[in-house]
């Protein structure tokens, strides 16, 4: 396949930063998106260039790692895939593919593509939890939950943390990762106790960082690999207005 | 009180204000393309129906006294709106930083990527539309109390009425992005409502739009005249 490929490129934090152009060849149809970079990085590292940062771990849609924007949508074309699950047969020969770090005041670019998502870490240290003794597991079935609970709390925690919702929303809003982050421990029992406490400080926590507000566009449900509901905000939002007019504080 | 204007001190609550303003400001419009309507019934019925708001409340209240409550209350409603509108706007420029080269935005609907611009668009033609048919300033012959007379003469001119079908256009764009985010923001939690909020919403943007034109169409093509 022949490609032409503008990758950002950005020496650290404070570089301004640029696109650079690449023509990269030998890469068919069956790499994935991150194989075809590496290809690029083997040629850059041999021309004696600084190969192009990215984050990657596990290249099986599961880890949450890596995360790019691919002409204009978080993770690329593909619908439910992460970048390493992209592969190059979803491009055309002859195609152009602009590559962009998540962009968000709160992901700020460490270097080209990796950008710092510690600011997700921070939503959870501020309510993503369930405070309590587990001790040893219990029987199995000693907390009855209703089975549209358990399933709505599993769709929830099957978030991976990528970012792609905050790269894809035009406010770069956090509110899908953060509700459902909130979503899969207050649809279950043991969530109930901080239900409350817990959407006060995430959302607190959320808009500190500088994520922007939820418009309803529903782009972030559109480019999540994990295919999470925008259903989840509703709930978060139901949550916190609860709290607000109770007067729950954070840590109550 | 304190607990109300905590809301305004996360995003979530600022959207909350803004559905809850927006909601009276929707029941406003509904009510006002309602009463427009008594236009078709003809000049006796629709200055009866306009002495009629004039003289609401009376004698337990004074003349005037419902009007101008409901015009305190609407624009208390805009001017909460407006503020949280913008707060949010300027929050989200923030948040994205650096703009993308190349932003692919087909999955937004149109209405939800003008709500912004829309609502400036709504906003300008709210001025000017009180201009023209409440205090009769930018009215060619306009008499006070006259009020269908007053529209008959407005709707005379082609690009009046032209602007007021986009006007009332952007108006319900708004309205159905507006209304079915309601649902959302407010956290209202029912799979049955999910599954007919945007027919719904469209459904009523579209009704309000018929309404909103069908007067000045109508003096246009001399179905309403004097």
């Amino acid at each position: 396949m022949n490609l032409t490929l503008h990758v950002w490129r950005q020496s650290g934090p404070r570089d301004e930063g640029r696109f650079e152009t690449f023509k990269p060849e030998g890469i068919t149809e069956s790499m994935s998106f991150l194989d075809m970079l590496d290809l690029v990085n083997e040629e850059i590292t041999v021309d004696g260039g600084e190969p192009i940062a990215f984050e990657h771990d596990c290249r099986e849609g599961i880890c949450g790692s890596c995360g790019m924007v691919v002409n204009g949508v978080a993770h690329g074309p593909e619908k439910l895939v992460t970048a390493c699950q992209l592969h190059m047969r979803s491009f055309s020969d002859g195609d152009e593919i602009w590559v962009e770090p998540w962009r968000a005041s709160a992901f700020p670019v460490m270097r080209d593509l990796v950008v710092d998502r510690s600011s997700f870490d921070r939503i959870i240290q501020a309510g993503g939890y369930v405070s309590i003794r587990t001790g040893s597991a219990q029987d199995a079935n000693a907390i009855p939950v209703p089975k549209p609970n358990a399933d709505r709390a599993f769709d929830a925690a099957a978030c991976i943390g990528c970012g792609a919702c905050v790269a894809a929303c035009p406010n770069a809003s956090a509110m899908l990762f953060t509700s459902a982050k909130a979503a899969h421990l207050s649809y279950l029992p043991q969530g109930q106790t901080e239900r409350l406490e817990r959407a006060v400080g995430m959302v607190a926590i959320h808009d500190e960082e500088g994520f922007g507000n939820c418009t309803n566009h529903g782009a972030c449900q559109e480019v999540c690999p994990k295919g999470i509901s925008v259903d989840y905000i509703s709930r978060l939002n139901r949550d916190l207005l609860k709290a607000n007019l109770t007067g729950v504080e954070p840590g109550d | 009180m304190r607990r109300v204007l905590s809301l305004f001190d996360s995003t979530v609550g600022k959207k909350a204000v803004m559905a809850v303003s927006g909601l009276i400001l929707f029941g406003f419009v509904f009510a006002h393309m309602a009463g427009n309507l008594k236009a078709f019934e003809g000049q006796e019925s629709f200055d009866a129906y306009a002495q009629f708001l004039r003289d609401l409340g009376y004698p337990a209240l004074p003349e005037y006294g419902v009007l101008w409550i409901a015009r305190i209350v609407l624009l208390l409603a805009v001017a909460v709106h407006i503020i949280a509108a913008i707060q949010l706007w300027s929050r989200s420029r923030k948040a994205r930083g650096s703009r993308y080269r190349k932003s692919d935005s087909q999955v937004f609907s149109y209405a939800s990527r003008t709500m912004r611009w829309g609502g400036v668009i709504v906003a300008l033609f709210v001025v000017y539309h009180l201009l023209h048919l409440t205090t009769g300033t930018v009215h060619p012959d306009f008499e006070y109390g006259s009020v269908y007379a007053n529209l008959v003469v407005a709707f005379q001119s082609v690009p009046v009425v032209l602007f007021y079908v986009v006007a009332v256009g952007a108006l319900s764009l708004h309205l159905y992005h507006g209304l079915w985010s309601v649902f959302s923001t407010l956290g209202v939690q029912n799979p049955k409502i999910d599954r007919i909020r945007r027919p719904l919403a469209g459904g009523v943007a579209f009704v309000l739009f018929a309404g909103y034109v069908a007067v000045p169409l109508g003096v246009l093509s001399g179905i309403i005249s004097l």
